[in-house]
């Protein structure tokens, strides 16, 4: 235990007295300060308080070291956790405080300015401010193991506060930044009018296309798209489901894959297949105009258009929901039933179908969700049909840069989402009809009645086609020279995207126009996807195999991103984000921390699932045998949680590389991603280009999940392989 | 093996508002081997996770080799568990299950290797080294359990229901097995079940637990002869309980009557008016004819079940159930007969 204090107390004096203190222009984890060391610009907080004048940092010296003198005392006494304790609070508390009270342009808060006068400016934390607070951390909980909290598990306490820090600042600061930028008044301050004025407004709320020719508030879009969206999606969604779980259609795989692939696609790929099928100069519309001499227009502009995408898009999901559902619904009901003297017909109405009610209901209100935090459709197909996630964008990005319109288009979406899922929770968690039970169930679905199945024949079978089709374009679209008007076959748009040229004395050259934002996608979405998994499975082990007060609230805030739309977040931290203390837009480091933070529930899930099918007692032999906790972590529950661990990798890489909504406020010219990169191709209509590195995304999403899954590894549970079936994690 | 006693002072445990174990207070003594028996909720398993530091008590003291070890976490205690799940670590071999305990506590590698072996070997598992727990049976999973606990060497070695899993045949063989080791050990051993005949046929000593406190604690033999309340002489042995009433008494003798039968029963307790007693069933004798001093009867159901035949017969006093192994004289239902015992048979419970 001291050795694990001593570690500790050295980290953060390295902080403290070595590592730069400030955020240099080289980047946080450049290591040019070694090589061109200057105590002003590399400084760590000691030549900072000397040199360049910023006494203030001086005081954390002492809750620092104090500790040390811990070293002589008995571990078991009071004293020793209230030294702890109380030293990583007041260093804590003070580093904060300082940090948020002097920003760039010296005090933030006129009152400070008239009570201690003048003082430096300062930059964002570097790598020695990061490290100091780390140990001040370190103090806090491990004054709480002393304390007894936890069975004094230093392993445990420090992963809970690790955490609890973590999601704060990256989830909680950047949400609480954003409702303070909507109330900010026109010239500094804050004040409640300028709100009001913004929202409560016609542009959000105004019902004025029900009986004029303007367009209604944006908040009326929204929910009409998300409405239509959900309702179409849920009824396919069932319509595939039904075909795969209940007929005996021949081509049940082939299904099954085309409805999973939209997963792994990027987000603009459905509004650009359905523009070059569809838009003036589509495929179809021209084929319509030469056979009918219908005249092609721009109808698929507009709300027409974000249904159809959205509706293919989401589709997929619908459809994984209620393939559990139907699955679920147990055959001896159905059995019963026509024990009864129900016929198809009445057993299906009857009893299937109410059994399926709150899967259905769950499907259409995530279908809901869905439509609302999407981002690619709209803006790709939206046209004048103006929605709240893409004005968020336009708010900011725009002409118009007005940050507290932003703001509070973000808090009604948010608000919006957030009651959905309440809605969703509450109502339906209650009511659920699964009827699983532990017996063996060994009756057999009854067919759907025969009607039911010609009509979703007739649903399924051309949606496939649609959805088959349109892959078939993505993948050799890219080798014509324009869809829909120049069919000739060209390899123009791959060169320009990703030639290669070979120079003598100056090896490869990567010359394709597309290379610079491939790159930086594939690799942010490498990094960001270990501490995904790590934080999510860390996460998902303390809430299924620790009591500890405030686990509820705990859950709730680990949850919490997995709610929140993209463009509600990609506004937040650039809100967040843009001034010290934490100053990372325009980095690398901000995308991963976006992507981890986002991507971090669907981890925490899919742990929390594979954790309760491993018996506890497992931990518990475990801990008996001398294992400490940290131990048995590592030793036990990693490696039976290898699947679970996978998918949350592939998972998160998946989302890195298709993530469009919050990180399109993020990306900067030396961090520019492959989505962002497609939109700007789009908005120059440079539609080869478009399709080509979709194309390519695709295909590399493949291949890697493939040498991911083969990397981890399958767990060796021995031959016979009864165990693994019970072990196996849920993938979802 | 060391030797320790495990000591229980007051100890009680809640979950949220439910008592999962009420202000006990008993001990192991050392070197024995202790059976917990209850029915199931009754707080048996709770105490045994208690000592293992799995749970916490919420108060009260635990002691371990008389040294207080009530927050110590499970990690430092000096003691072994065999779970009801076996618990096996699935991803790893037999002989890497035995050895991670030893692993964990630095040993080096030859000497944790050496020291698994032969525990493997103990227990009748030499050459089972390098299977996967999968490719094992159920009683071959539960032999490497108990070698992975008892390798360490603990101080205190317990056992959660570890028959519950395995087949009623396999049951007495494993349950002599571990007995066996546990003598050959001398290991302070706390056992753990909801079985009144395993708990008699290997424990030194039985304490019986109802309702988080308990019942009663006694040698096997004692227990059973001996019940001290309703729910031990019906726990164990189904023995009938019977309300008998007083009619005369003379010091620390008592003339009672069950039904038209009187009993001479002698106890330094200050009895009431109306007592429960208990009888166990193989020790009443059906009498085909009336004779001086019984209880009359009327058979409401006869089984044969192999060894012997049970009956159950309605009385004044109720229903009363018989084991008999009197396979001469077999009655059927609506046989009138007529029971009698000896009066030393009479146990006197607790109201």
């Amino acid at each position: 235990m001291r050795g694990l204090v001593v570690c500790w107390v050295l980290i953060g004096g390295l902080g403290f007295f070595i590592f730069p203190w400030y955020v240099t222009g080289d980047g946080f984890f450049s290591i040019n300060w070694i090589l061109e060391y200057s105590l002003e610009d590399y400084g760590s907080a000691l030549p900072q308080v000397f040199i360049n004048k910023k006494y203030w940092l001086l005081p954390l010296f002492i809750p620092l070291f104090f500790p040390l003198i811990t070293l002589r005392l008995n571990q078991s006494s009071q004293l020793y956790s209230k030294i702890f304790l109380y030293s990583g609070l007041v260093g804590f508390f003070y580093f904060f405080l300082q940090g948020f009270s002097i920003g760039i342009r010296g005090w933030n808060f006129e009152i400070f300015q008239s009570i201690f006068g003048d003082v430096e400016n300062q930059f964002g934390v570097g790598s020695g401010a990061v490290l100091t607070c780390c140990t001040f951390i370190f103090y806090i909980t491990h004054g709480l193991a002393s304390r007894g909290w936890l069975n004094g598990d230093n392993f445990i306490v420090g992963s809970i506060g690790s955490i609890i820090i973590l999601v704060s600042t990256f989830v909680f600061f950047p949400i609480f930044r954003m409702f303070a930028v909507a109330f900010k008044g026109t010239e500094g301050g804050y004040e409640i009018s300028n709100f009001s004025s913004k929202i409560f407004n016609k542009g959000i709320w105004g019902l004025d296309c029900l009986y004029s020719d303007y367009a209604c508030g944006v908040f009326w879009n929204t929910v009409t798209m998300g409405t239509l969206t959900a309702f179409s999606s849920t009824v396919l969604g069932l319509a595939f489901a039904l075909l795969i779980a209940r007929t005996s259609f021949k081509f049940k795989k082939t299904i099954r894959i085309l409805s999973v692939l939209p997963i792994i696609t990027p987000p603009f790929v459905i509004g650009l297949a359905i523009i070059i099928l569809f838009g003036r100069t589509g495929a179809v519309s021209t084929f319509l105009e030469w056979a009918f001499n219908i005249e092609p227009s721009r109808w698929i502009y507009g709300l027409p258009g974000i249904w159809f995408a959205q509706t293919l898009a989401f589709t997929p999901i619908a459809f994984l929901v209620l393939i559990g559902v139907v699955e679920s619904v147990s055959p001896s009901m159905e059995e019963a039933s026509q024990t009864l003297r129900a016929s198809k017909w009445q057993v299906f109405k009857t009893v299937t179908l109410p059994l399926m009610r709150p899967g259905i209901a769950n499907a259409f209100l995530l279908g809901f969700i869905e439509s609302l935090a999407d981002f690619g459709n709209p803006l790709v197909l939206g046209a004048e049909y103006d929605v709240l996630s893409t004005e968020i964008f336009f708010a900011i990005v725009g002409a118009q840069y007005d940050e507290t319109r932003a703001a509070i288009l973000a808090m009604v979406l948010l608000a919006v989402i957030l009651v959905i899922f309440y809605l969703q929770n509450q109502w339906l968690g209650k009511k659920s009809y699964i009827s699983i039970s532990g017996k063996g169930d060994s009756g057999v679905h009854p067919e759907i009645p025969k009607t039911t199945k010609w009509i979703i024949y007739s649903t399924v079978l051309p949606w496939a086609l649609m959805t088959f089709i349109i892959y078939i374009m993505i993948m050799f679209g890219g080798f014509v020279e324009m869809w829909g008007i120049d069919h000739s076959f060209t390899l123009r748009h791959y060169i320009e995207a990703f030639s290669i040229d070979w120079v003598k004395d100056r090896g490869i050259l990567w010359t394709g126009t597309a290379w610079n934002s491939f790159n930086v996608t594939f690799m942010i979405a490498i990094i960001s996807a270990v501490p995904t998994a790590a934080i999510g499975i860390l996460t998902a082990y303390l809430l299924t195999r620790h009591k500890f007060r405030g686990k509820n609230a705990f859950e709730f805030g680990t949850m919490l991103s997995f709610a929140i739309p993209g463009s509600v977040i990609g506004v937040s931290y650039v809100f967040a984000f843009n001034v010290p203390p934490l100053e990372m837009t325009g980095t690398g480091i901000i995308l991963v921390i976006a992507f981890v933070f986002r991507n971090m529930p669907v981890g925490v899930r899919a742990g929390i699932a594979s954790m309760n099918q491993l018996d506890p007692h497992l931990d518990e032999a475990s801990s008996t045998l001398n294992a400490s906790s940290s131990q048995t972590f590592r030793n036990i529950i990693l490696p039976l949680l290898k699947p679970a661990i996978t998918a949350s990798l592939v998972f998160s890489f998946v989302r890195a590389m298709t993530a469009i909504s919050a990180v399109i406020f993020l990306v900067s010219a030396n961090y520019d991603l492959a989505t962002s990169y497609i939109l700007g191709r789009l908005e120059n209509n440079d539609y080869g280009l478009a399709i080509v590195y979709s194309s390519v995304l695709i295909v590399v999403m493949l291949i890697t999940i493939l040498i991911m899954q083969l990397l981890i590894g399958q767990r060796k549970l021995g031959r016979r392989d009864q165990n693994a079936a019970i072990l196996q994690g849920n993938l979802g | 093996m060391k030797k320790a006693e495990v000591k229980f002072v007051n100890i009680t445990k809640k979950f949220n508002e439910t008592v999962a174990v009420d202000n006990v207070s008993c001990s192991f003594e050392a070197g024995t081997l202790t059976t917990l028996l209850g029915p199931s909720g009754c707080g048996k398993t709770t105490s045994l996770r208690i000592i293992a530091g799995l749970e916490r008590a919420t108060e009260g003291k635990i002691l371990i080799d008389n040294e207080d070890v009530t927050i110590l976490p499970a990690t430092d205690r000096d003691v072994s568990m065999v779970f009801q799940s076996y618990a096996l670590f699935p991803h790893m071999s037999v002989i890497e299950n035995v050895s991670y305990g030893l692993k964990m506590i630095k040993e080096k590698k030859e000497e944790y290797t050496e020291k698994s072996i032969e525990t493997l070997k103990l227990v009748n598992l030499e050459g089972y080294e390098n299977r996967m727990p999968s490719e094992l049976s159920g009683g071959q999973q539960q032999r490497v359990a108990v070698a992975r606990a008892i390798v360490l060497k603990p101080k205190v070695l317990l056992f959660d229901e570890p028959l519950s899993n395995l087949d009623a045949k396999l049951r007495r063989q494993v349950r002599e097995d571990i007995r066996e080791i546990q003598q050959k050990l001398g290991v302070t051993t706390i056992y753990v079940t909801h079985d009144q005949e395993e708990a008699l046929a290997i424990s030194d000593k039985v304490i019986v637990m109802n309702n988080a406190v308990i019942s009663q604690q006694g040698n096997p033999k004692d227990l059973y002869s001996n019940p001290k309340n309703k729910f031990v002489a019906n726990f164990i042995g189904d023995a009938n309980v019977m309300n008998a009433k007083i009619d005369n008494k003379e010091g620390d003798s008592y003339k009672i009557s069950l039904a038209e039968m009187k009993v001479n029963i002698s106890t330094n307790e200050n009895l009431s008016e109306n007592i429960p007693v208990a009888i166990r069933p193989e020790k009443i004798k059906i009498n085909k004819n009336k004779i001086e001093n019984c209880i009359y009867s009327k058979v409401t159901n006869a089984s044969f079940v192999g060894s012997n035949y049970q009956y159950i017969v309605s009385s004044k006093i109720g229903k009363i159930y018989i084991v008999s192994n009197d396979m001469e004289n077999v009655y059927s239902v609506n046989d009138e007969v007529f029971l009698s015992f000896d009066d030393k048979e009479v146990k006197i419970l607790n109201n």
